[in-house]
């Protein structure tokens, strides 16, 4: 049989779509010991077991069927379904900006997969206009799709092609670009392709959608309308990330790529900027600064793109009764660059030191993060610090260890020479490294103050 | 703006004409006349420590009021397994409503909010369910698959309900027939509403995420009272597995309606059962005015000229004669509209005062959101508008009926949209709607029915396999039948009118647990039926404590007179033993005999002044000195007819 007429089935239950001669898309009529059951064969997901059936009957619902207790099959026709998402010609009107909208996988927009049950990406400028009608009150949209992968497949050849396909269409005329991608490494793509593309002077912008779009609730919709109206309008010619201020359907932060951070698994409003505060709000009227040190939006076309990257770098997350061992193994498997996120002011225990020590003097450059995200390294406060500095630790004032690994390997990408991959790593670009910290910059509510509690009854969460 | 303090001639012909009569004198032969066929969709929460997909607690409530935090949503339509996009779905989005959801910290969690993914489904809930699937007599699937059904009203905050079916194929006996069960499914509850006002609509969501069963019957109830009945009796199935919710909004039944040449109309949020007749009687009605104002239509039309009758009607804005309007409405955010070939179907009957205008007007509430009032008609017996003046103006004719609509002014092209599109509805009959139960019987339009393009599988859980050996398990533990129930009932000839509450109540273990302890079968059915209904009424509560106190009551001797107090009291008890409520009623053991002699020394007591005109005054009064004492110590039937004795001595 088929592919087509057995996707997703295995074991049992391809034996039983076999032996009965049906298989996917058939109306058939199952008699099991537990009864009659008519519907529509669907496909099933390789993840679920093999031995059940999926049947979509007639009330919409689906069912699954012990393969075990059917007795007979009898197929009544077939109905295969086709998922198209409405296309519809995206109008075109001059007087409205351009924008570019590169997709990288994700759930932008999506539709359902059947073999996996999972969502696919619905992508062409006309299925996004039959999704997101607003979308053309906003601008001229056109897409380019350039690779589909989950976020956390991003790397460094993916962040490369983007920041060349962002120089080509910046060359181009753009007024804007949105880059469409997953949620969970959002804030890697953004700080690499801040690093990638320097002295742009349009909009980019990141969106993705915490909540599939194939749901009424998604945050989809709004976060594409509030990117590509960012990218079409917005004065701040920046990478940033476009993603949801409060849970509420109500505006949108927009994040500097350096600064930017995922801090919940599954909320909306997930992206926070850390240790400083959001560059501006963005709502279907438009963006409203909230700081005015950005980088303006300009007309020339004068981009710099450095797309280089050592994937030979990694970020340690240190933790209590670390082994030497472990930094051994990454100098002895070539790693050129390490990044450390440590504890509290920038610290790791004694036991590590000689592994530091051997790894700097094999060249390997070695930089200093804290896991606490808010706050500055500050490695002369106590005797381990200094100790630690002089055996070749950098630390990176308050960079995100994300954003320092990033930084790091497209730092070594351009040069094994580590003084200039330092004066690269301390320099700050975009914002990855400030030279205060805003009293407002690190705020973490603690629910059940009275204080709190009054403010959440009173704004939308 | 309803036509019922002063119905016109045309309301009351057309209701002569559509030949409604109440419920009261219709006679079967009625229904069968329209081909009157219904069908139930019953909700019952299940009682279980936990929400279905998440571990806030079940079953605690907060008032409207009462909230630590609100978010606001918008649904968007989205795309069906098979690639369409649902009716209700995208008229929905027309209204653009802002929802308004209030947390509360201890109900609601952020799965509530959408903002975390499901939990594996509470298997507890599951297993309540597979129980009343098979005392539905449905085939269990061999595998649940949790399935998304939109519902774009808001009132759940992912934009979907999660369901999953349990079985199909079920069937329950009805006192005359058989009525089949199309199926029984297990999902969350959703949000209440707690006000819906122009485009702000608010919701709780302390209900939101609670298990409850959804038993479907097919449209084989052929009368109201069959309808009635089918509801009662899978309440009382489910409420027999010991293992549901009771109280207000603890059931609650959708009822599909239709008659011949109809349409399968949904009334949703029936609150009591009782309700059921009233509102499948006036709905078929509403459904024979709706074909007969069809039937005048198409007289008045030819085919083209009803492909094309869209074009036809048109607005103006009644500039010239603002200072006319209704007081408060502004001229700009008023529209006249001429409803070419209506005139005398705007106040045509289509339910106890209500007529065809009110079905315009509904639908402006819910799907251009404008408060009502929000038209005026030609054809209203009370009108102070000058239509002759607006006829004119909108080059109407004598065959055409107007309307003047207003509310807010970027309303007001979506209003249009509506009215005409309700009008073309018209030509066809009875629209597929979803309409609201209200209590006095008739209905408002509340959505377009949604179709089977609104269900997805649910992409966050997988399937859960529902073996023999847990059916096996569950089924050993079934109670009886809810037939054997009503037989039980019959046989021990308990009153009637107690059975709806013992059933409802799960209470015939707890009867048959009397009659075991000794108690005479009448007497306790009506113990439970009239006195502990009149005590507890709807509300909740755990009600087994009753036989313990009644066993103990009789090894203590206590005559059975003082059980109603006892139990008044244990009702509102924690600790209902018979020491404690003793104490608390103020019992104290008396003789018979020490209370007879009391009787000829309150006789004299007994002012004649107060004799009044009741013969039995002096009797009454005596009583009413002594009943305290004598409760639990004497029948209160003797303790009367000593009086009655003394009195004739």
């Amino acid at each position: 049989m088929s592919d087509e007429r057995t996707k997703g089935y295995r074991g049992e239950s391809l034996e039983t779509l076999e032996a009965f001669s049906f298989g996917v898309w058939d109306d058939v009529i199952l008699t099991t010991t537990r009864g009659e059951f008519r519907g529509i064969i669907l496909p099933r997901s390789e993840f679920d077991d093999s031995r059940h059936l999926v049947l979509k009957l007639s009330t919409g619902y689906n069912v699954g069927i012990d393969v075990r207790t059917i007795t007979a099959v009898a197929i009544k026709g077939s109905k295969e379904a086709h998922y198209k998402i409405p296309e519809k010609e995206f109008p075109v009107s001059p007087d409205k900006p351009y924008v570019k909208l590169l997709g990288t996988g994700g759930t932008i927009a999506s539709r359902l997969d059947y073999r996996t049950g999972a969502v696919i990406p619905a992508f062409s400028p006309g299925e996004l206009y039959g999704a997101v009608p607003e979308l053309a009150d906003i601008c001229n949209l056109s897409t380019e799709k350039l690779f589909g992968v989950f976020s956390e497949n991003m790397g460094p050849h993916e962040y490369k092609t983007l920041a060349r396909a962002i120089g080509q269409e910046i060359e181009n005329g753009i007024d804007g670009i949105v880059v469409g991608h997953g949620t969970d490494t959002m804030h890697h793509t953004a700080s690499a392709l801040a690093f990638m593309v320097q002295n742009s002077p349009v909009p980019i912008v990141m969106v993705g959608s915490q909540r599939s779009s194939d749901r009424p609730s998604s945050d989809a919709a709004l976060n594409l309308i509030h990117a590509t109206t960012t990218a079409a309008t917005s004065d701040i010619a920046e990478v940033m990330v476009c993603m949801f201020g409060p849970t509420s359907d109500e505006y949108g932060l927009l994040h500097r790529g350096t600064r930017v951070r995922k801090m919940h698994s599954s909320y909306r409003s997930t992206f926070r900027t850390i240790g400083d505060t959001p560059l501006a709000t963005v709502t279907r009227e438009g963006v409203v600064p909230l700081r005015s040190d950005y980088n303006p939006r300009r007309t020339d076309r004068e981009v710099a793109i450095l797309p280089t990257f050592e994937d030979r770098v990694t970020l340690l997350y240190y933790y209590p009764n670390m082994h030497p061992d472990i930094i051994d193994a990454i100098v002895d498997v070539g790693y050129k660059g390490i990044v450390i996120a440590g504890t509290g002011l920038g610290h790791v225990n004694k036991p590590v030191y000689p592994a530091i020590e051997r790894a700097t003097a094999a060249g390997v450059a070695i930089y200093m993060t804290v896991q606490t995200l808010w706050g500055y390294v500050h490695m002369f406060v106590y005797d381990t610090g200094r100790d630690l500095m002089a055996k070749g630790i950098i630390p990176t004032e308050n960079m995100l260890p994300e954003v320092a690994y990033i930084k790091l390997g497209w730092a070594l990408g351009q040069t094994d020479d580590l003084e200039k991959v330092k004066s690269l790593m301390l320099t700050p670009i975009c914002g990855e490294i400030t030279e205060r910290e805003p009293h407002d910059g690190y705020l973490v509510f603690q629910g059940g103050m009275p204080e709190i509690e009054d403010f959440m009854k009173r704004v939308h969460k | 703006m309803s036509d019922s303090d002063n119905p016109g001639s045309v309301y009351l012909e057309t209701l002569a004409r559509v030949g409604y009569v109440s419920r009261k004198v219709a006679e079967p032969s009625l229904y069968r006349d329209l081909g009157f066929r219904c069908g139930l969709e019953v909700h019952q929460q299940l009682k279980t420590a936990r929400k279905l997909f998440c571990r806030c607690p079940a079953g605690r409530y907060q008032d409207g009021e009462s909230y630590d935090a609100q978010l606001v949503r918008h649904m968007r339509p989205t795309l069906s397994e098979l690639g369409e996009y649902d009716g209700t779905a995208l008229m929905e989005f027309k209204t653009r409503k802002n929802i308004i959801y209030r947390i509360l910290g201890e109900t609601a969690c952020t799965y509530d909010i959408d903002d975390t993914p499901p939990f594996p489904m509470n298997r507890e809930a599951l297993n309540i369910a597979i129980e009343i699937a098979l005392l539905l007599g449905t085939q269990v699937v061999g595998e649940l698959h949790i399935t998304r059904k939109q519902y774009l009203d808001g009132s759940i905050p992912t934009g979907f309900q999660r369901t999953a079916i349990v079985g199909i194929h079920g069937s329950i006996p009805l006192k005359t027939k058989p009525v089949r069960i199309l199926q029984l499914s297990i999902e969350e509850d959703s949000c209440r509403e707690v006000s819906d006002i122009g485009h702000e609509r608010i919701y709780s969501t302390d209900r939101l995420g609670m298990p409850l069963v959804e038993t479907v019957t097919y449209p084989d109830l052929l009368t109201p009272d069959e309808a009635r009945e089918a509801a009662h009796y899978i309440r009382f199935l489910a409420r027999s597995t010991g293992k549901v919710n009771v109280g207000i909004g603890a059931g609650r039944e959708d009822v599909n309606v239709s008659i011949d040449g109809g349409t399968r109309v949904e009334i949703k949020g029936v609150q009591h059962i009782r309700w059921i007749p009233d509102l499948t009687h006036n709905e078929a009605f509403r459904q024979k005015a709706l074909l007969a104002i069809r039937e005048t239509l198409r007289s008045r039309f030819t085919e083209t000229e009803i492909q094309d009758w869209s074009a036809q009607a048109h607005a103006s804005r009644p500039k010239d004669h603002a200072h006319l309007l209704p007081v408060g409405v502004e001229p700009e955010a008023a529209m006249a509209l001429n409803l070419p070939g209506f005139s005398g179907l705007l106040a045509h009957f289509t339910n106890p005062g209500r007529c065809f205008a009110d079905e315009l007007s509904d639908r402006l509430k819910v799907v251009a959101c404008i408060e009502k009032p929000n038209l005026a008609h030609s054809e209203e017996a009370s009108t102070q508008l000058p239509w002759d003046s607006i006829r004119k103006t909108l080059g109407a004719s004598d065959r055409d009926a107007q309307i003047l609509l207003w509310g807010p002014s970027a309303d007001m092209e979506t209003a249009i949209d509506t009215v005409i599109e309700r009008c073309q509805l018209a030509f066809a009959g009875v629209p597929n709607e979803t309409r609201k139960a209200l209590a006095d019987g008739t209905t408002l339009f509340e959505r377009v029915l949604p179709g089977p393009d609104r269900m997805y599988p649910d992409t966050d859980s997988a399937p859960i396999p529902i073996d023999e050996q847990d059916i096996e398990t569950i089924r050993a533990g079934l109670p009886e039948p809810v037939e054997a129930m009503c037989q039980a009932l019959a046989d021990w000839d308990i009153p009637e009118d107690c059975h709806a509450f013992i059933l409802k109540r799960n209470l015939l273990p707890t009867l048959r647990s009397l009659i075991v302890n000794g108690w005479d079968p009448a007497y306790a059915g009506a113990l439970l039926g009239h006195t502990l209904r009149s005590v507890c009424g709807d509300r909740p509560g755990d009600l087994t404590w009753l036989v313990a106190l009644a066993d103990d009551v009789r090894k203590r001797g206590l005559d059975r007179d003082i059980l109603p107090v006892l139990i008044a009291r244990g009702y509102n008890s924690t600790s209902p033993t018979l020491d404690a409520l003793l104490r608390e009623v103020g019992y104290s053991a008396i003789t018979g005999e020490a209370l007879r002699k009391q009787i000829p020394g309150l006789a004299e007591q007994f002012s004649p002044r107060k004799r009044q005109r009741s013969p039995y005054a002096m009797r009454n009064w005596i009583m009413g000195q002594l009943r305290k004492h004598a409760l639990g110590n004497l029948r209160l039937s003797s303790l009367s007819n000593w009086i009655d004795e003394m009195e004739r001595a």
